[in-house]
């Protein structure tokens, strides 16, 4: 087994030499794919395109597997206490389980070394160039890419390869989103994105404000409200907090029960709401507000503990932020609250800085591009992003079949063009389309999918494009 | 016996839904002293055998070559936990377990009906390779040709009982009786569910990662008939390798050491994926 640091380039005798368009050298990586990241998505797009038999160079800028799931990364948003939220069966790859006595919902130190062990049973390190960025990746003709790259860090010399084909793997959870508040410059407290927030002890003893009722948000609030002095939890509007077990099983089982008996969505979602409602009890009681929309609308939140801590006065349920001032911080109901930290939990946006935003669609630049499937590029057959998805359960499964149909269409493209043409039509025709019942359009939620409904359409993607 | 289906599943709502419970799993190993970089191979025991029937001669053998080998007893069988309601599925579940735990992507060896286990756990793992000893694929072929030379050990199972096999099935006349004895007298009996499953059951799905499949067998065998062992082989786009003169026990006969060596040279060989159509 290679150590991350010992490595060369993969079998070189591939490796000819060609010029880009402003005439620097080219080593032309013939059918090999590119893969960029060695997280979540990355890894299982390695293995996948492995198995079907083609060349792999993926890049990776840490040193390790796991991207957003290796808390030594300094771009994973996870902190000490972060679990699944998606149980096993959802959550896992579905042809490498993961042990099956470990507990339902794992700890994110269990979840990588779940992928170490994928990459290890696989042998996908091999693949994997660590401490190395991608800086650029451009079209070339004949639908081939030249991906430029160096070390971490910007040192050493860039090298430019051209591939086949490239899978975009980069994550979407590192890129903090931070909302634009009036007087936030002349606050005085401490002020940070959940995504610096690692330990608990950063709260302790502290008035902390958490903004954002996103599962990090909820996840915060709870460790604040066992931490810090005071806990202030402020959300734009009321949403559902679902408990991670109902009926004694996991809470998404009991869910996925009544989808494999196609139970219709409202009907779902009345025995929700009614579960909720014998259970959990009314929210407006504990002074959070009323949901203004059904569950399955938003990302839901899986949080056993929000509600419980609220009720035990641990966390004070606030509005929005209205403004900040120098000491306080106005909510939009008036009152002025006087915390020493705020945490924004305010969520993530996609970034793909080393690709002309163009070419998935994205015009305006706003990390919010026009896919088929969440992953496929029109016009740009061999360029898929995989994971780049919001499920309403685990995405690593998703990712998986990204990679698989990804890898038979590369396939396809050699022995079938007919079929590779038609699904690339399919990809212009439904550019764009989601995958989800009526779910809100945001910046937060345009690429929420509900896990049935996405894999189906995937499914049949891959059956129409192997004609079977 | 149908064709295999070729349609990839994606949705499994029930699996994920009702997961397969845990048990305790008896797992036997034998490890070569230096690491030759073989791939781990992972024996899967037919039903009522466990992970013991493999221990006597094929793990020790196969680890005396260089390759990491391991032996699960399903769930109910051997030194597992018993599960009286197990089914197929369980079974499979047992098997995709024991190998995504092993250190390299293993192959799998299933013999008897557990090479209908096998079958169904390489559609939910991507083996290096996969060998099928002996195998009943299931069916109800499977169930004429044990009505016929077996015909009071049989008719039991068919309304839920146990199947009992005899040693002359089991073994050649060259094992001694007695061996012959201690061997039968370790037998158990699959769970009721997954018996009638054997019968009734789905065909396995397609197997991920299209791994190269090898069918052994005797023309001997009592359990399964030559023309079962070349429609399996034919299944998987292959003919079958026979070792006349054994019993249905290959690995616990006199002669074990034959088609352990045979699998073994077959895997040196880095036999290629199989080709997609």
């Amino acid at each position: 087994m290679s150590t991350p640091t010992e490595h060369g380039r993969p079998d070189p005798e591939t490796t000819t030499l060609a010029r880009s368009s402003d005439g620097r050298p080219v080593s032309d990586r013939g059918d090999t794919v590119c893969v960029i990241g060695a997280g979540a998505s990355g890894l299982t797009a390695v293995k996948n395109l492995a198995e079907h038999g083609f060349g792999v160079d993926c890049y990776e800028r840490e040193t390790g597997v796991g991207g957003a799931w290796n808390w030594r990364h300094d771009r994973s948003p996870v902190y000490a206490s972060t679990h699944l939220i998606s149980s096993r069966p959802f959550t896992q790859f579905p042809d490498f389980p993961m042990p099956d006595d470990w507990p339902d919902y794992p700890h994110h130190s269990r979840v990588l070394s779940y992928f170490e062990r994928y990459a290890d049973h696989f042998d996908l390190r091999r693949h994997i160039w660590f401490g190395t960025e991608v800086v650029r990746v451009e079209p070339v003709a004949g639908d081939r890419w030249d991906v430029s790259t160096r070390s971490t860090g910007g040192y050493g010399p860039e090298r430019t390869s051209r591939y086949a084909a490239v899978v975009i793997a980069n994550g979407h959870n590192w890129s903090p989103k931070l909302p634009r508040y009036d007087g936030l410059e002349e606050y005085r407290g401490e002020v940070m994105h959940a995504s610096s927030y690692k330990d608990p002890a950063q709260l302790r003893g502290k008035r902390v404000l958490v903004v954002g009722a996103g599962n990090t948000g909820c996840d915060l609030a709870v460790e604040a409200a066992q931490q810090a002095s005071r806990c202030w939890h402020s959300t734009r509007r009321g949403y559902w907090y679902a408990p991670k077990y109902v009926f004694g099983r996991p809470a998404d089982q009991v869910n996925d029960t009544l989808l494999a008996l196609r139970v219709p969505l409202r009907l779902r979602q009345w025995l929700y709401h009614r579960t909720l409602r014998l259970t959990v009890g009314d929210l407006t009681r504990f002074g959070l507000p009323e949901p203004d929309h059904r569950v399955y609308e938003t990302h839901p939140i899986a949080n056993s503990q929000l509600v419980y801590h609220v009720g035990h006065g641990d966390i004070t349920p606030v509005p929005d932020v209205a403004r900040f001032h120098a000491h306080a911080v106005e909510l939009t109901d008036g009152r002025q609250i006087d915390p020493d930290l705020v945490v924004f939990a305010t969520g993530y946006l996609p970034r793909f800085e080393f690709l002309d935003a163009k070419i998935l669609g994205d015009d305006a630049g706003v990390g919010r591009p026009r896919l088929w499937l969440n992953a496929f590029v029109p016009d740009h057959p061999t360029l898929a992003v995989t994971g780049l998805v919001q499920p309403d359960s685990g995405l690593f499964p998703l990712s998986h079949w990204q990679a698989v149909l990804f890898a038979r269409l590369l396939r396809l493209r050699a022995t079938r063009p007919d079929r590779a043409a038609a699904f690339a039509a399919r990809v212009s025709a439904g550019a764009g389309e989601r995958y989800s019942g009526r779910v809100e359009d945001s910046t937060r939620h345009w690429f929420e999918v509900g896990h049935v409904d996405y894999l189906r359409a995937l499914e049949r993607a891959l059956r129409d494009l192997e004609g079977k | 016996m149908t064709e295999l289906s070729e349609r990839t599943r994606v949705l499994r709502n029930w699996e994920w839904a009702r997961p397969v419970r845990p048990v305790r799993r008896e797992v036997l190993s034998a490890t070569p002293e230096l690491e030759e970089g073989q791939p781990p191979l992972l024996f899967v025991p037919g039903f009522g055998h466990g992970a013991w029937a493999y221990a006597e001669h094929w793990l020790g053998h196969a680890a005396s070559r260089g390759f990491p080998a391991y032996a699960v007893s399903l769930r109910g069988h051997g030194g597992s936990a018993s599960a009286p309601e197990a089914d197929l599925r369980a079974y499979a579940h047992d098997v995709t377990q024991v190998a995504a735990s092993l250190p390299r992507q293993a192959v799998l060896v299933g013999h008897g009906a557990g090479a209908l286990v096998v079958a169904h756990a390489l559609a939910r793992y991507p083996a290096r390779a996969a060998v099928l000893v002996a195998p009943v694929l299931g069916g109800w072929a499977t169930l004429g040709a044990a009505l016929v030379h077996h015909p009071f050990g049989t008719l039991p199972a068919v309304f839920g009982g146990g199947l009992r096999l005899h040693r002359r099935q089991l073994f050649s006349r060259e094992l001694p009786d007695a061996d012959a004895r201690r061997y039968t007298a370790r037998l158990g009996r699959a769970a009721r569910r997954a018996q009638w499953q054997l019968l009734t059951g789905a065909d396995p799905e397609p197997a991920v990662g299209r791994p190269p499949v090898l069918v052994l067998g005797s023309p001997d065998d009592r359990v399964v008939p030559a023309s079962a062992l070349t429609r399996a082989a034919r299944r998987y786009g292959s003919a079958p390798l026979l070792f006349p003169g054994m019993g249905h026990d290959l690995m616990l006969d006199a002669r074990w050491r034959e088609p352990i060596d045979a699998i073994l040279d077959w895997l040196v060989k880095a036999p290629a994926r199989a080709d997609r159509p």
